[in-house]
């Protein structure tokens, strides 16, 4: 298996392009799951009941093959990013909803206590103490849906999207593997990249994780 | 039903049959009258499960009561906002709870930032606060988890009193630091306590820590019932029953010489030319007892001072080799020495004439 160089020379502009493609439908993902995920985890954290019910619904979700997804999604949003978008964002929620909920779990009783003692209201403390301290667990959730969302773009191929995925079918389907391989380490790029950021970004929000004794 | 009355002062916090019933069916407090007065400290003492913590919480309506009133500075709580009630009375925890995720500083400065105040001048205040606690302005920056158990401990008293709030609440607020510390931070408070004049709700298991710090000492039994609250001197003279003595220890007459002074215990010369002699430095301080024998021994001495307790200078006449204490000025400066048989014909009057007056 040899690489044309010169075929990835002559399509870089395409690389480029599918490239950013590829990381809008997963980062567009994992924005609208978070968005998803925060107030069900909220809810699901604070009313017992209800919560392995969501847990429960999240996993469902994610064991619907994805096809199944797109083609259900058709009718509604049609060939489009939409629909690429709503079924990475639903596989998201598995990830995102469980860690929001473990990271608003682990904040101790007794600093939720301490808030109320001193007389912050619940949002205040909600937004205030309850979300910085999940935090940690919080980000663990969102690299992995982040890492797991740009790996899943591709499927979106079949509905005419999928970024990156698109190498894979024009690969295939020519007998030609230097886009496949191309495919292959730019998604790979994409998600080491991306993960490194989340770190980062990790690091500059939580200072008090950091300086130890 | 036992009913607390200070004499004197006015009245912080009421407490008028209050009974707390928990929905599953425990009752923790059994129809509570109690009075705290303005200024002073009254510590709930009592084994676990008794009901004092959960009075404690009563006041700043972390738990409500069932039925009967509770009034802050006049005022029933329960026809008050929680929260707003909350940030004007200091409370302090256990293992200090504070906020992992700020810092220091910002700890201090909650209840000011919840009331408004600005974030510039909230932790100006709490810069100030540093210092009145005893900590180093550096610790300012620092995060919680990077302090001492005592060093967060006194971020929590800080805290509490960020907003000079006139009551301050605290639950077991020493029981997680090692006795040395506890002894100090006991201090702390005591000193800072003479400053600031707060009301202040004390709760512990530790009878000595009550004895120490307590104005008035309220014991609960099991089943929320208050059994006996009186001034510690009273308490140690007077134990309402076989609970309370019990409770107070074997040592209750040893306990009661620590709440006296030696301030007017009979001091004479110290000794010259006897087996032991009291060696002083050039300031007339006491540095060592030497033995006058060809062995040349010296033993160190303990010297006290006025303030000290009755309880220290017994203490320090079994210990002493020659059955005298070394008393000196508040410089540390030799004032003469009382011997063993003055110490224990002194204690001996001081808990007869505690008991009668109290």
């Amino acid at each position: 298996m040899t690489i044309d160089w010169s075929w990835i020379g002559d399509h870089t502009d395409d690389l480029t392009t599918l490239t950013f493609s590829h990381l809008q439908a997963a980062l567009s993902a994992v924005f609208f799951g978070l968005l998803i995920s925060l107030p069900l985890a909220v809810v699901a954290h604070r009313v017992r009941p209800l919560r392995g019910f969501l847990l429960g619904l999240s996993n469902v979700l994610f064991t619907i093959p994805s096809i199944a997804i797109f083609v259900l999604l058709l009718p509604v949003s049609g060939l489009t990013r939409t629909t690429t978008v709503i079924g990475l964002t639903i596989y998201s929620l598995v990830v995102l909803l469980r860690n929001t909920v473990e990271g608003l779990d682990s904040v101790p009783a007794k600093t939720k206590e301490a808030a109320k003692a001193m007389g912050t209201r619940p949002l205040r403390t909600l937004l205030t103490v309850e979300l910085p301290l999940a935090l940690p667990v919080i980000m663990a959730g969102v690299r992995i849906a982040t890492v797991m969302s740009i790996s899943l773009v591709s499927v979106a191929t079949y509905i005419g999207d999928g970024g990156l995925g698109q190498l894979f079918t024009d690969g295939f389907q020519r007998n030609f593997p230097t886009p496949v391989i191309a495919g292959v380490v730019l998604t790979l790029l994409l998600a080491l990249v991306a993960d490194a950021l989340l770190v980062a970004i990790q690091y500059v929000l939580t200072p008090w994780t950091r300086r130890r004794a | 039903m036992t009913i607390c009355r200070p004499g004197k002062g006015h009245l912080m916090i009421q407490f008028d049959t209050v009974h707390k019933r928990f929905p599953n069916g425990t009752t923790a407090v059994h129809d509570l009258s109690l009075e705290m007065p303005e200024g002073g400290v009254t510590v709930l003492v009592g084994s676990s499960g008794c009901g004092k913590t959960t009075t404690l919480r009563m006041i700043n309506r972390m738990v409500d009561p069932t039925s009967g009133t509770i009034r802050v500075g006049g005022k029933d709580v329960l026809q008050q906002d929680a929260a707003d009630l909350r940030r004007s009375i200091g409370y302090v925890i256990q293992q200090s709870g504070l906020f992992p995720h700020r810092t220091v500083l910002d700890n201090i400065a909650t209840v000011p930032l919840l009331l408004g105040w600005g974030r510039k001048k909230a932790r100006a205040r709490a810069a100030e606060l540093l210092e009145t606690v005893g900590l180093a302005a550096d610790a300012g920056k620092r995060y919680p988890h990077q302090l001492s158990g005592g060093q967060q401990q006194r971020v929590g008293v800080a805290r509490a009193l960020a907003a000079d709030p006139p009551v301050l609440l605290m639950d077991e607020p020493f029981g997680a630091v090692d006795p040395v510390v506890r002894t100090q931070l006991q201090d702390e408070l005591l000193r800072l306590q003479k400053e600031l004049s707060k009301t202040i709700v004390f709760v512990t298991h530790d009878i000595d820590e009550a004895v120490r710090l307590g104005d008035q000492i309220a014991i609960f039994r099991t089943g929320g019932h208050l059994v006996q609250c009186a001034t510690p001197a009273e308490l140690l003279a007077h134990p309402a029953d076989d609970f309370v003595a019990d409770f107070l220890g074997a040592e209750r007459g040893l306990k009661l010489l620590s709440l006296k002074s030696l301030a007017d215990l009979p001091q004479g010369p110290a000794p010259e030319g006897g087996a032991w002699t009291l060696v002083l430095d050039e300031a007339r301080k006491p540095l060592h007892w030497a033995s006058k024998s060809s062995t040349g021994t010296e033993l160190p001495v303990r010297p006290l001072k006025d303030t000290d307790s009755l309880l220290a200078a017994l203490n320090e006449s079994i210990a002493s080799p020659t059955g005298l204490v070394a008393r000196v000025d508040a410089a540390g400066v030799l004032t003469g020495v009382s011997s063993r048989d003055d110490i224990h014909e002194y204690a001996g009057r001081a808990h007869t004439e505690a008991s009668v007056a109290a």
